[in-house]
This record gives C-alpha cells, structure tokens and sequence, in this order.
C-alpha cells in the first residue's frame, strides 16, 4: 500500500517502514521552533519542572518577531525571559532577522523533517517538503524535554492543480479559493497534500503562502513534494548541500487519500475573505469600494521579495490615498535587503508607505500597525477574525499583494485591473 | 545699543526695539501640533469658542509619536488630527514623513528669522536655521490657534563661544551634553542660548541642529545660530538683510559669555537618569548594553546614519546586543537608502524602523525592562522614559552609540 | 489675602514631566483616567495617597522637560492646591498658569522641610505674602501683572472664552 507525503515524513521520524493514517506514533522531532508569542510561558513551565533538560538544544530555534522592537514593558519583560534562557541554554536565538517561519524556511527547514512549532502556521514548511505543524506550549515543553513526541498519522486531502493563473491572479487567491470551498474546518486534523502539473507554475513564495494558509482550513498540515523551484530556494539559500535525499519524499501513485480535489488554477480569480473568518470568500470585484484605513502588504503568508515585487510594480509612480496607511514589511530581513537593492522600498517609501523592520506588524494585532475602533484594514496576513489586527470593533479583509497595493492606492478595496 | 540674535528676532516680529524683560505680544509665523497633544489641543480650542484657525497656511499638523500605532487607542490621535485637518483647511499635514522637527525645517515651513510654537518642548530646535522656537502647552496652542499671536517675555541671552577643532571622535551632541552638564538642567532656565565660533560657523546643518534641539534639557526658552549660506543652502532660499543681521551685535547685553576650546571636548555620556549627569566615556568603559538607539530629533539625520554605518561597515552588532535605527525622517530613509547608508546598517544587524519618534517618546521602538541598558542618541534618559523605573540610559553621540553597538559594552568611537 | 493649610509631599530636584505623567498613558482620553499614574516611575504609590488640599514641595527645576500639559492638569487634578518649589522649568510653568495651577517659588522652605523630614506635615500658605512652617515664616514674591490677569480670568480657556463672547 502506498504511502502520501505526510505518511512519509512520519514513518522516517517514528523509524517504520511504513504507517498509515489512523496511526498513533512516538516520533523523533527534527526541529522545535518557538517564537516570542509564547516562549516566556515555555520557560515558565521549563523551570516547573523536576530536574529538566533539554534532549537536544541543536534543535531548538527561538525567534523574536511579534513585538518587535518591543513596544510595552509587559512585552519587554517576555523578552527578556526568552532571551535570558536562550543565552543560558545555548539555545538558537534570532531577533530582528524576521517574521519566525521565513527565518525558518530561509535557514533552517529541509525536505523530510518533522518540525514543531509553537505558532499554528508551521504548516508554511510544506512548501520544502517538510512536515511542519503548530502545538501548544506544553507539547512544546514535552518535546524539547525528551526529543520526541507522539502523533496520529494524519488522512491527507489531495489537491491536484492544472493550467496556470490568469494575469492578476496569484497563490494567495488560490488558497483563498481553496479555504472558501473546503470551510475553516473542511481539513481538521487532516493534511493538505498539493501536486499536479500545475504545481511547476507557482513559485516558491506563493507554494509558502499556499502551505502557511492551510491551518485556516484547520489542516495539521500542508505538504508539496520537493522539486526544482524548492531546490533552487535552497540553492539560494546557500543550503542546497544540506538536501538528504533519501529523506526528499513525494506521494506514491497508489497513495490513499481522505478527498482528491481538481483545480483548474485558470479559473481562479482574485478573491477576498471579508471579516471575521477566513473561508468568508467571495470575489474581489464584489466587495470593491469598500473605503479602507489601512493597508497591509507583510507577514509569513505574503511578505516574500515576490510579494514586494508585485505591490512596487502596482504603485510605481503612483501614491497612497491620502489618510490611508499603507504598511509594507518585508517578511526577513534577507527580503527586506533584496528589496533595498531592487530599489522596491524606494518605491514605496517614494509613493507615501510605511516601510517597517521586518516583524508580524498588523497581522498579529499587538504590535505596530494595529488599527483602531471601527476601522477598516485590508491585509495580506493570516488571520481576519474579530479583533485580530487591533480593536474589536473593527474589520479585517483578507487578499493578495496585488489587491492589498491597489486598494491602498484608491482608498478602497479595489483589484490591480482597477487602479 | 546692540542686541542678540532672539532679540532682533522679536524686535522684527513685533516692530519695535525690544529688551529682555520686555513683556511683548509676538505673531506666529508657523505653529507646530503633534498626533500625542492633538486631542487636547482640538478639545481646548472648542471649548475657548473658536471655530477657525487664525491662518491654515501657518499650520502645521504632525503625527509622529505614535507612527505606525502600537496600541488601538493611538488611533484617535491620528483621526483627530486628519478630521481637524479637513475642517480647518490645513493641507500642512504629515501623517508618516517623520519626525515633526525635522520636518518644520526639512519641508520648507521654518525659515531665519521666524517665531514659532510648537506643543513640544524640542521646539527650541528650529534655532538652528536662526528662528525663534520653542515649546508651549495645548491650551496656549488652542488660544495661538484662534489669535495667532501670543505674550511672551524676551528672554536675556547665554552667548557660547566655541573655537578650534573638534577630535575626530566628537560629534556636536558631545559639545552639547557637556555645555548642559556645565550649565545644569536648569541653568538656562527662560534664557536664549546663541552659539557661535569657528568651531560653530564649520559645523554642518545637521550637528547644529542637533545642539539646538538639546538645549531645552538645559531649561532654555530657545537656542539660535546665525544663518549662514549652509543654512541658506539647507532653507533653499537666499538670505534677505533681515535674515542676514542675525548675529549677535558686538555691544550687545549678555547674561553670561561662556567661551570653549574645541580640543577640550571629548566623548561623553549623560548617565542615568538626569540629562545634565554627564562623564567622559572614558569613564564609563565597559559598562554592558542590551539595545543601542540610533534616532530621534536629535541624532536620526542622514549625518548621523552615515557616521554610524562608518563604524559598523563590514562588521556586527555584538551577540544578543540590540541595534535600533530610526531615521528621522521619510527623506532621511530614503536618502540614505539611496546612498547605501541603510545597507550597511542591515548587513551589521540594526533593526530599522519607519521614521518616527521611536523609543525616543517611551511608547514603542525597542521599549526595555528592569536591569537593561540602552545607549541612545536623543535628547532624553528621565527615569522611566524608555520602559520601567529601572531601566538605565545612557544618552550619546551616534559614533559612540555605534561603536558600543559593536562592542556590546560603552566603547569610545 | 487668601491663605489655606494643607498636607506636604517632599519631592527632589528635577521632578521631570515623565514622572509626573509618563508617555505610555498620555494616550488615556480624560486626565482622570491618567491620574493614578502621576508620579509612578518615582512613587507609584503616590497618586493614590494624595488628597484634595496637599501641597508639594519640591527642589530646583520643577517640571522639567517635555511641553504636555498633561502634568499639571493631572497635578491640579489630584487635588493638590499648590506646588512650591525653589524654582520652576519654564514650560511647565505657562502650562500651570493656563490651568490655574497655582506655583510658588521659594529657596529656603523645601531645604528646611527635607532636613526637618517634615514629609506629611501641614503648612500654611498666604497667597502673594508667606508661607509658614514650624514657627517660621518663609516669604512668597508676588506674580508679574500678565500672569495675575490669566490666574483672575480663571486660566487661559476662560479668558479666550471671555474674549470670544461666549462667557
């Protein structure tokens, strides 16, 4: 019996030879990253403990990237926490390099690994053929205590992709599309497997945005077999060399799927997820017009060099609507220097944005960029729930660079044909 | 009877000779409101029943505190200050171009010569193209709003004279500390300062303004330079003989005359938690910093970017040692993009923001916990001012800042 | 003349704006929503001590530094009918008068005060003439004629309502 992608990754990490959805496995983890969301409260229950340790402190990866530069005393303090027990333990310890999931994806994950991380959208490390997955601090705890861990081999949803988007249309709209057909909870404790020929046409970063959104469809993960565009991100990288190959996996051809879904990406158009969830969908073009206060173009789903390419072209020569906030924050501080020397920051700097330290800015709602009681942000973060990026009286849109750069320039949600 | 620069300044304004002492009522060529006092600035303004601004050209509206906003409610400043805006007719309105005293001159509003109000108290910065500035609170905004015109005493004058050469590791914000730590935090209390000397007349623009901005952390009123064709250059106009009389006459009335040696200075820091405790760096070596802030009104201009990037080109900021930038202004970023400034500054590790106020106003940008210590290059370190009661700052010039980033411990450029 | 009696906190030298009300709570709408954090970086304790009457005496250079208002709204708001202090900085001082704050300057009283640790004690002030402490009286110069003018209007918004018509 053939084995998806997902069962693969958990079958080398529990040592089987194979395992099948269903299952219940005590698996080795590869990596355990945690970000500044909770990781003072991981240190909290870490010194709790009778006698702990750390299994392995060469697999641990801690990312400031929420509140930063810190903006509260409360945060600060967190901070510190986080910091100091990092500094003791010779823990991994980034800040300032960028929002967790890229610094992870640019510098850390590879093709095969069974990864935890303490932020639900860990399923972006799909994209590299890795099994990433969100947990809560104390499974965290658990598994940076012994190492291991203990999973149920997930059913995986296959998604098949054929043809290429229309002009104007991009990754982020697909998986949109995606979340609007299967529901918030069509894939709990499922995983998302994408293929198909039409796969080859999405580049890395919106392959990145496609797996990081899938925890919106409630998925444990999202998977993509490695090919050459992963290859080359590594390559990029400077982590080509660090490729296992026995440990690149893709999907046998007799592989037992929970659903198989066929997606003419042709046919996808540009969609937005109006407030307060994100399978809410609908057609850009219905909700155009709708006034803005803010607009966001950042964060682990769209904050790549691609992302910023697509905004600077849109606003080129074009400026924000006066009294809209148009926050730009590269995702890394490795994008935020590509950008610098493709001169796109210039671009929005020149155009009246406001161009931020790679952070989770508006997308997280506690840092910079929150927005304010009855206001109106349109985003290309996570999340649109009540009160997510700010007040809670205010309402968050969900779209792509494309949308989100147009409907800063306008003032309203608008698509890039539109401005 | 000759008289100091602040003096021809208001005799100007007001059209007849003034002396200090003098209680006189001025115009305002321009006022200055900033996002944080723009709610209580609107709300006194209706309450006094006035229902226009005296002149919308004259207005200024500037929201830099809380750019991007970090808590929800921070948003209400930004609406008060559009709406009033609107209704007003002020297109004089920067909502994210930075910070409001480097715009006043930066964008062409203040020229040589000019009374200005500003709800700030770095107002006393627009002294450094030859114009009276200083801070006021919000119900004497609202009033100047309705009036346009407000009573203030002339101030007698400090003169600081300064000539010779600075060493190459000290920066204009050194001169500075070390002239409040010599006059006290209250030294200069309702007094003008007037700087010259060749060591002033070969400062750029930018050291000036940076010494300008400090002087209120001595108590003064306002600090003014003669305009010279650097400031001509920097104001993009060409001086007028008004514009051009502004030096201190030689028979004018000086309260004091303090008289500097340029090699005398040398790179100091103003120790926790009063701007006027200020020590040699010397003293003060190896002391180890958590976070290091380059910004703010005082030291986020391009000068003082490029003096840093000097330091750090092809090196990192030590381990676990926090370097926050924060150009002063949405030109400053781009020019120093431009210019490579900004790369340099990457590649060494800065964390670097949008231009705003930053840490410098306490309310985001890098704010710290107990037992931290941070090195900054404004112009504050009150207890408390950038996180809790037992944080230490220590304030400096961006070369030090850039050399202690790199050592992770107070260091001497 | 008007003369009251009130209850005396001891405050240092410098008492600069961000301790009298720190940034991170300017953002509150109203002053009493700032009111129990005046003073906190030094005393947190202090605003909720304060009562409607106290008087502060402080050191040299009162209300230094950064031009909110703010700080001797939320003063005058605590209650307290005075601050004496051996010398004011400047904005904080128009900023007070706007607001009908009243402000004393004194060079002797806060040195005695301090040596005699006479925190909590209560002293009388006689308005434009003395203030006494312990049998000893310490006098008070009066205000130049512009200021009385702003104090007899009720403050600065007063005068300007006056001016426009409305009162």
């Amino acid at each position: 019996m053939g084995m998806t992608i997902a069962e693969k990754i958990i079958a080398r990490a529990a040592g089987k030879e194979t395992v099948k959805a269903g299952d219940i496995h005590t698996v080795t983890l590869d990596l355990l990253m945690s970000n500044d969301g909770t990781s003072h409260l991981t240190v909290d229950k870490y010194n709790a403990l009778k006698n702990p340790r750390i299994a392995d402190v060469n697999k641990l990866v801690w990312i400031v990237d929420h509140n930063l530069p810190c903006d509260s005393v409360k945060t600060a303090a967190s901070h510190k926490k986080m910091r100091d027990f990092a500094i003791e333990k010779g823990i991994r310890f980034y800040e300032g390099e960028g929002v967790c999931h890229q610094v992870m994806l640019e510098k850390h994950v590879l093709p095969g690994q069974l990864i935890f991380g303490a932020d639900s959208h860990t399923c972006a490390y799909g994209a590299l053929g890795a099994f990433g997955t969100g947990v809560g601090n104390t499974d965290y705890l658990y598994a940076m205590v012994t190492g291991t861990s203990w999973v149920l081999v997930p059913e995986t949803i296959r998604i098949n992709l054929t043809g290429n988007l229309p002009k104007g249309v991009y990754a982020r709209d697909l998986i949109l599309t995606i979340i609007g057909k299967i529901s918030a909870n069509g894939a709990n404790y499922k995983a998302m497997e994408f293929g198909g020929e039409g796969l080859k046409n999405i580049d890395m970063a919106g392959r990145i945005s496609i797996c990081n959104l899938c925890v919106e469809a409630g998925a444990k993960t999202a998977l993509m077999a490695v090919d050459d565009v992963a290859r080359a991100f590594l390559k990029d990288n400077n982590r080509d060399g660090d490729i296992v190959e026995s440990d690149v996996f893709d999907a046998d051809s007799d592989a037992t799927y929970a659903q198989v879904i066929d997606i003419d990406l042709s046919t996808v158009k540009p969609i937005v997820a109006k407030p307060h969830f994100v399978d809410n969908v609908c057609d850009a073009k219905d909700v155009a017009g709708i006034k803005i206060d803010e607009a966001f173009l950042g964060s682990c789903n769209n904050g790549r060099i691609e992302d910023l390419r697509v905004g600077a072209a849109i606003i080129k020569g074009k400026k924000v609507a006066p009294n809209v906030r148009f926050l730009v924050v590269p995702a890394s501080r490795t994008v935020y220097e590509q950008a610098l020397s493709e001169g796109l920051l210039a671009t929005f700097m020149e155009a009246g944005a406001i161009v931020m330290n790679p952070n989770c800015s508006v997308c997280w709602g506690a840092c910079q960029g929150v927005i304010g009681e009855g206001e109106t942000l349109i985003s290309t973060g996570t999340r649109n729930f009540k009160g997510r990026a700010g007040h809670r009286e205010s309402f968050v849109y969900l779209a792509s660079a494309a949308t989100v750069t147009a409907s800063a320039i306008k003032g309203e949600i608008a698509t890039e044909d539109m401005v | 009877m000759g008289q100091t620069i602040v003096e021809k300044i208001i005799s100007h304004n007001v059209g007849r000779k003034v002396k200090p002492g003098d209680i006189v009522t001025v115009k305002a060529d321009y006022v200055m409101l900033d996002d944080i006092m723009m709610p209580f600035i609107v709300s006194k303004f209706n309450e006094m029943g006035f229902s226009k601004v005296w002149d919308p050209t004259k207005v200024v509206i500037i929201c830099d505190h809380m750019v991007p906003a970090s808590q929800t409610d921070d948003i209400r400043a930004y609406h008060i200050s559009c709406d009033f805006a609107s209704k007003q007719g002020i297109t004089n309105l920067h909502t994210s171009d930075g910070i409001c005293h480097q715009l006043m001159t930066e964008a062409g509003y203040v020229k040589p010569g000019h009374v200005v109000f500003g709800t700030d108290s770095h107002t006393t910065t627009y002294g450094s193209v030859g114009a009276f500035s200083t801070g006021i609170g919000y119900t004497e905004m609202a009033a100047i709003l309705g009036t346009g015109e407000v009573w203030m005493r002339v101030p007698s004058t400090i003169k600081i004279n300064i000539n010779g050469t600075l060493a190459p590791n000290v920066m204009s914000k050194d001169v500075i500390l070390k002239i409040i730590g010599d006059l006290t935090a209250a030294g200069a209390t309702y007094k003008s300062l007037e700087f010259c000397g060749d060591t002033i007349d070969s400062m750029s623009q930018s050291s000036r303004t940076t010494m300008a901005n400090m002087a209120i952390e001595a108590g003064a009123k306002c600090a003014v330079f003669t305009p010279d064709t650097k400031t001509a250059l920097y104001c993009d106009i060409e001086l007028d003989d008004f514009q051009s009389s502004l030096v201190g006459d030689e028979d004018a009335v000086y309260e004091t005359v303090l008289n500097y040696k340029a090699e005398d200075f040398v790179p100091v820091m103003a120790v926790p938690s009063n701007v006027d405790h200020i020590v040699p760096i010397s003293e003060l070596k190896g002391i180890k910093v958590n976070q290091v802030f380059l910004g703010s009104c005082t030291n986020g201009r391009l000068e003082d970017l490029m003096e840093a990037a000097a330091i750090l080109n092809g090196k990192h900021v030590a381990p676990y040692v926090k370097l926050i930038v924060t150009p002063a202004s949405r030109k400053i970023y781009m020019e120093a993009m431009e210019n490579g400034t900004i790369n340099v500054l990457s590649k060494a590790g800065a964390i670097i923001t949008h231009p705003s106020c930053g840490l410098c106003c306490g309310r985001t940008g890098g704010i710290l916990t107990d037992d931290e210590v941070v090195v900054a290059t404004n112009n504050r370190n009150f207890l408390g001012r950038m996180g809790t009661s037992k944080v230490k700052i220590y304030l400096a010039s961006p070369k030090s800042a850039a050399a202690t980033a790199l050592a992770g411990v107070i260091t001497e450029a | 003349m008007t003369s009251f009696e009130g209850r005396v906190w001891l405050m240092g030298d410098d008492i600069d704006t961000d301790i009298i009300m720190p940034t991170e709570y300017l953002v509150y709408k109203t002053i009493d929503e700032m009111k129990p954090y005046a003073f906190s970086p030094l005393r947190p304790e202090l605003a909720g001590k304060i009562a409607d009457g106290d008087i502060i005496v402080a050191g040299n250079n009162f209300g230094c530094g950064s031009s909110r208002e703010q700080a001797p709204e939320v003063v005058k708001a605590l209650g307290i009918k005075c601050v004496i202090a051996k010398s004011f900085a400047r904005i904080f001082f128009r900023n007070a008068i706007n607001n009908g704050l009243l402000l004393i300057e004194n060079a002797d009283l806060y040195d005695a005060m301090v040596k005699a640790n006479a925190e909590g004690k209560t002293i009388k002030v006689t308005v434009n003439e003395n203030i006494e402490f312990d049998g000893k009286t310490y006098p008070i110069v009066s205000l130049p004629d512009n200021l009385v003018e702003i104090i007899n209007a009720g403050g600065l918004v007063k005068a300007m309502r006056k001016r426009n018509g409305i009162d």
